[in-house]
């Protein structure tokens, strides 16, 4: 039952994936030919927004909804897997035009070739699994 | 109510847009959760039996169900989107970007007739699944990003909304990996994957 809300949360995430249009590959090639501001807007107001939500969460230490205080770990500082590993998305985000979020979505749309998408993208990361002690972090 | 479902229906303002997904990050984080829709790829692989041969996979997934809901509500939103609150066009496109693709073969929708603008069927209908050039874009692209985010630790959601809100520098780096991918995909890769 305490899993609902987050169902509905998705459903909510899925809406907004597609009415911002993120979800379109179309938009994202508009994005990497810097052509329309559109995706830069709805990062920035995200981030912008996020960080005020952010901010205002550890001032107030805000409980969850269960009763503990919201926390946040902060991530390792190192530079290869954080280059890498984006540059590698990067390449993926730009050839599928869809990042793990809008993958789900558009399945919702009825493309099932994002389904396929899906399947390699769970491959890669098994991939990853296999060789994470053989490249740098 | 019939206004309400015409105005949720048009395509949304970029503010709007980013507005609602600073909600859904703060609507995890309240709930319980996290901001970041990558780590079920890793959830799916230790589901899969992932973790009897590599430690990587061997985690108490149970305690990531909450995030495979999410990302299955999320298949739920993109099916009401398109079925009941689909805008009377196609995603509208500039026209710079129209033609650039254009030269290179791939149709941007003008009209609902053509395609609803998510994704371009020359590449991604299902007819053209089993064609070689279809199969690189699904298979190597979606090998590419399962394999990146993990390395990088997050995508989109995780690095560039999560990770830059909360200000953590090891995010920045990532989405500017994000955008050196992107970008050598965009104007040196794609011309020469488009034409096979």
């Amino acid at each position: 039952m305490k899993l609902i809300k987050f169902f509905i949360v998705g459903l909510l995430f899925g809406i907004i994936m597609t009415k911002s249009e993120a979800v379109s590959w179309f938009r994202i090639q508009e994005m990497f030919h810097f052509d329309s501001f559109h995706m830069y807007g709805i990062i920035g107001t995200a981030v912008v927004l996020g960080a005020v939500i952010i901010w205002s969460v550890k001032q107030s230490r805000l409980k969850n909804s269960s009763g503990t205080e919201i926390s946040f770990n902060p991530k390792d500082l190192s530079v290869p897997r954080y280059l890498f590993g984006g540059t590698i998305f990067g390449l993926g985000w730009a050839m599928t035009g869809a990042c793990p979020g809008p993958m789900f979505t558009l399945v919702g749309h009825g493309f099932i070739s994002m389904i396929l998408v899906i399947l390699s993208a769970v491959a890669g990361t098994y991939l990853y699994g296999v060789v994470r002690e053989r490249i740098p972090h | 109510m019939t206004n309400i479902i015409e105005l949720i229906s048009q395509p949304w303002h970029w503010s709007i847009s980013g507005a609602m997904i600073a909600l859904v990050m703060f609507l995890l984080l309240y709930f319980g959760g996290e901001f970041g829709v990558s780590g079920n790829l890793r959830t799916l692989c230790a589901i899969g039996g992932a973790g009897k041969k590599i430690s990587f996979f061997n985690f108490n997934w149970r305690n990531q169900i909450w995030n495979l809901v999410f990302i299955f509500g999320a298949i739920g939103g993109g099916f009401i989107a398109s079925q009941y609150l689909a805008s009377d066009m196609p995603v509208q496109i500039a026209e710079a970007t129209r033609d650039h693709l254009a030269s290179e073969g791939i149709a941007t929708p003008v009209t609902l007739e053509d395609g609803t603008g998510y994704v371009p069927m020359e590449i991604f209908a299902k007819e053209k699944i089993l064609t070689l050039r279809s199969l690189i874009f699904i298979v190597l692209g979606g090998l590419m990003i399962g394999f990146g985010t993990r390395w990088a630790g997050g995508c989109t959601s995780g690095h560039a909304i999560s990770g830059l809100s909360n200000l953590q520098l090891p995010s920045l780096i990532a989405v500017v990996g994000f955008f050196i991918g992107g970008l050598i995909m965009t104007h040196f890769l794609l011309p020469f994957l488009f034409s096979l």
